[in-house]
């Protein structure tokens, strides 16, 4: 057996079992961290298909921000757990059915499918690049304005989830700049006459 | 490994990622982890079928998948700390303010 076809059973092995993981334990905490691991476990089944950049940017991304964020909130919210886990077992059935259905789907939807003669051409990169100039060479070329509109989702996303949950408590005393800069020595410098021996 | 195997292996992982949506329909966190899952799975479709036809255009919309999928987390749990904010609680079947 070669060694990537070792290192695909392994990583996929691990992926599989942590998804499971994730969507049955008890603990959402345990559910972050396994999510955590299914991710990684992709980072590596990316770099043995040759996806050095994307194996990064789901380590940097995804373990690093998405799913920390997901931890955070899972510590925030104070929220009654057990009373959520509620309903697995009676929803066992009907979930075990679906996703059968959905898995047969795609099993059979796999099992025939052919590339169509009138796809696009392929796009290769020029010469002996590695992945990440190969992919900046067709990203910023020929998917230039999905990147843009990529970078607009992500500003969307940002401006939304500050508007969302920023809020201002009433009663509290905040620093105004405005405020501050227009001081004067005239403003705020009292100059008062102190007799000798008597004081103000 | 051939392209068959990946492209089991995403199927398994979005199988998965349905069934926990219905598993844990009370959860919306949970529900929000599947999804991630629910994306994972097409990320390593489109990942293969890149590889194996040596065509970039998979990896850049994976590349975009990621792009909506941390936007979709990052709106999803903002509105997640908002509603709890607001009404204490967010489980699924408490949200039903909009029901009448």
């Amino acid at each position: 057996m070669q060694a990537d076809a070792v290192f695909f059973w392994i990583f996929a092995t691990i992926l599989v079992g942590s998804a499971l993981a994730v969507i049955v334990a008890r603990n959402p905490v345990h559910s972050v961290l396994f999510l955590i691991l299914a991710f990684v476990n992709a980072a590596g089944l990316f770099l043995i298909l040759g996806a050095e950049f994307l194996a990064m940017i789901l380590v940097v991304v995804y373990v690093g921000a998405v799913a920390v964020l997901f931890l955070f909130i899972v510590m925030l919210l104070d929220v009654d757990f057990a009373r959520m886990k509620q309903g697995f077992v009676q929803y066992l059935p009907l979930g075990a059915l679906m996703a059968f259905v959905v898995g047969a789907e795609l099993v059979y939807v796999m099992g025939g499918f052919a590339a169509s003669p009138k796809a696009a051409l392929p796009a290769t990169p020029s010469g002996t690049l590695s992945n990440t100039a190969a992919l900046g060479e067709v990203l910023y070329t020929r998917y230039f304005y999905f990147f843009q509109a990529a970078g607009l989702i992500l500003l969307t996303a940002m401006i939304g989830a500050i508007v969302i949950t920023l809020h201002h408590k009433a009663g509290v005393r905040r620093q105004n700049i405005a405020v501050q800069n227009a001081r004067t020595p005239e403003t705020s410098v009292e100059v008062r006459k102190a007799p000798s021996r008597a004081g103000i | 490994m051939d392209l068959s195997a990946y492209l089991t292996l995403a199927a398994i992982l979005f199988t998965i990622g349905v069934a926990g949506i219905i598993l844990n329909h009370k959860n919306i966190i949970i529900i929000l982890m599947s999804i991630e899952l629910i994306l994972l799975s097409v990320n390593v479709n489109l990942v293969a079928f890149s590889t194996f036809r040596g065509d970039l255009t998979g990896q850049a919309f994976a590349l975009f998948i990621l792009t909506v999928a941390a936007a979709e987390a990052a709106i999803g749990l903002a509105i997640l700390v908002a509603y709890y904010r607001n009404r204490g609680s967010i489980a699924v079947e408490d949200i039903d303010s909009l029901k009448g």
